[in-house]
């Protein structure tokens, strides 16, 4: 008894101790974030554009705009086609289709990005002999497809079926039922899905590398090469410049910033508008 | 699961009087809905072609030496994928051996163990570790980790356990490496595989905890006999998931992992893996040969990634089926 009472004792420390170690980096990182970060967030940051190599000073105000775009076009490129795959899913759950694309969709989920990467640029870089946003920004867009199909059909199936066959009996079209009555009702989630789907894309840098490449001016053209947050941190992190090397931890707290503030909106989204919600 | 008489899968509809857009509005929606779904698999068939084809000029010219040379001399147009592919798999192995306990420990304590004021706020910090980008762990890599490798981490295991002898602890330490990337790979994959152990704990009724409770079990021993062996193929489908994250992390590993197209034993040598290759040598490939030699990696990558997720999502899928 005694001997399984210490095993007990010492096995349940031990998962104590796993979780603890777990949350070590979290601390470790962030702190070194703010630590060496802090202090190079200033006006000059956001609002001037990178000086050339080796100078002093200059910002990422082209880089978090070229972002801010990038993220734009694949939340064009990519939310409808994910929301429609999402829709189709929740209305045939149980059909073969519906089975080998959820399939298909984790897979697709589970792609590496840098595999994205080569492809858009196969695709859109190559034929036209130049790098843009444009690709960059569809890159990222089907990134976002699978998520934004899997939460959406996730949130469309928490709607009452009782709704459905209300709206049928008043004689609405399926159509409209699905679109008006359906779908309007799990809103809320489809957002929240559309926002985690854009959260998960804001930190990408693999698929910018060879289809956005990076501009060191201002350039809000979608045909043309554009900066982003992750890939000017790239560039800056694995610079020899000091200076560039400070601008690189403070880039890092606006990119996890960007990226909290997205996920924030999602869980807003996600919160029930009219009281208690009904599960 | 059918509690829907399936009302959308007549294509007749209902038959009340029906008002608005009528007929043609519901074979519109559907045409719409059903292509977006196809687009689905349509898009991961035309990324693997697309991927393939451009890679294939770089299979044919170097037939199985393509994966088996370790000779990758772009100068000379010599491709051998070895060093990248043994890179990918000690890297994502080193990741794998450090994570699994820590995150299996973390959900069960998380499942099973924290308080309940506990449970919320910890579960919300490891996946904010989901959250971080991989540059930023990339960053932090090279200007914190790194340096604590030679510094530390490297003596400790060499002097202090005396385990430079051994062919993994040999020769020089640099702080970019396999070990290294290793090691950021692990602290990013934790979350994944933590999250999905938690979920498939959770799954394990409760009629099973209190029985082996009322046998008289430990606490332990009810996690070890009672909670685990029923979550086990969907713990393993959470690792093998995390295995497939690891395989592909791209950046993260590039700014850590040294860039060296070689293969040694020790785990301190610096090296490269298939998607850091890319990564690295694709904008400056002017070569015709060199860029399919690095479509041909990122097929390879491909190939393997499908592999790994398929398996996964499989383990994952059998816990859910035999819980309901």
């Amino acid at each position: 008894m005694m001997r399984r009472k210490i095993a007990n004792v010492v096995m349940l420390a031990l998962m104590w101790l796993a979780a603890a170690i777990v949350l070590l980096p979290l601390f470790a990182i962030l702190a070194r974030l703010v630590m060496q970060g802090w202090s190079s967030l200033n006006l000059d940051f956001f609002t001037k554009e990178p000086l050339s190599p080796g100078s002093t000073g200059g910002g990422m105000a082209n880089s978090i705009v070229g972002s801010l775009i990038l993220l734009f076009i694949a939340s064009l490129s990519g939310l409808p086609v994910g929301i429609g795959a999402g829709i189709y899913l929740a209305e045939h759950r149980t059909a073969p289709v519906a089975k080998l694309v959820r399939f298909l969709a984790d897979v697709l989920n589970g792609l590496p990005s840098i595999v994205i990467g080569i492809f858009a640029w196969e695709m859109l870089v190559k034929p036209v002999h130049h790098f843009s946003a444009l690709s960059g920004g569809i890159a990222l867009g089907v990134m976002m497809i699978p998520l934004t199909a899997r939460t959406t059909e996730e949130m469309i199936r928490t709607v009452p079926t009782s709704l459905r066959e209300a709206a049928l009996a008043l004689g609405y079209t399926n159509w409209r039922t699905s679109l008006a009555i359906v779908a309007r009702t799990a809103l809320p989630g489809i957002v929240t899905g559309a926002l985690v789907a854009l959260a998960r894309v804001a930190g990408e840098t693999a698929p910018l590398l060879f289809t956005a490449l990076g501009n060191n001016f201002w350039s809000v053209s979608p045909t043309q090469p554009i900066d982003a947050l992750p890939l000017r941190l790239f560039l800056y992190a694995t610079s020899p410049y000091d200076d560039w090397n400070r601008q690189a931890w403070a880039a890092s707290i606006v990119l996890i910033a960007l990226v909290l503030l997205i996920s924030i909106a999602a869980r807003i989204a996600a919160r029930p508008r009219f009281g208690k919600a009904v599960d | 699961m059918e509690d829907a008489p399936s009302i959308e899968g007549n294509p007749e509809g209902p038959t009340a009087p029906q008002m608005g857009g009528g007929a043609l509005g519901d074979r519109v929606y559907r045409w719409v809905t059903t292509l977006c779904a196809l687009l689905v698999p349509a898009l991961l068939i035309y990324i693997g072609i697309t991927v393939f084809v451009a890679g294939w000029p770089a299979f044919q010219k170097a037939g199985t030496s393509f994966f088996t040379s370790s000779r990758w001399d772009p100068v000379n147009g010599i491709f051998g994928a070895a060093p990248a592919i043994y890179g990918t798999l000690v890297s994502s192995a080193i990741a794998l051996v450090i994570a699994t306990p820590l995150a299996v420990g973390a959900a069960v304590f998380l499942a099973e163990l924290a308080p309940r004021w506990l449970r919320q706020p910890v579960s919300f910090l490891i996946d904010l570790l989901a959250a971080i980008p991989s540059v930023v762990y990339g960053l932090w890599g090279i200007f914190v980790l790194a340096p604590l490798m030679r510094s530390m981490v490297a003596p400790f295991l060499k002097h202090t356990l005396h385990l430079g002898d051994l062919p993994f602890f040999s020769g020089p330490v640099y702080g970019p490496g396999m070990l290294t990337a290793g090691v950021i790979l692990a602290i990013m994959i934790l979350p994944y595989i933590s999250a999905v152990t938690r979920e498939v704990l959770m799954a394990v009724p409760r009629s099973q905890r209190e029985a082996a409770l009322a046998l008289g079990a430990t606490r332990w021993e009810m996690i070890r006999d009672a909670v685990i062996p029923g979550a086990r193929s969907g713990i393993v489908g959470g690792i093998v998931l995390g295995l497939g994250r690891a395989l592909g992390e791209t950046m993260a590993v590039t700014m850590v992992i040294g860039n060296t197209p070689k293969i040694s034993a020790s785990l301190f040598s610096t090296g490269y893996t298939m998607a850091s290759i890319i990564a690295n040598e694709f904008n400056e490939a002017v070569s015709a040969d060199h860029q399919a030699a690095l479509m041909a990696v990122g097929a390879s990558l491909l190939v393997i990634a499908l592999i790994v997720n398929v398996i996964a999502r499989w383990l994952v899928a059998r816990v859910g089926a035999s819980a309901s």
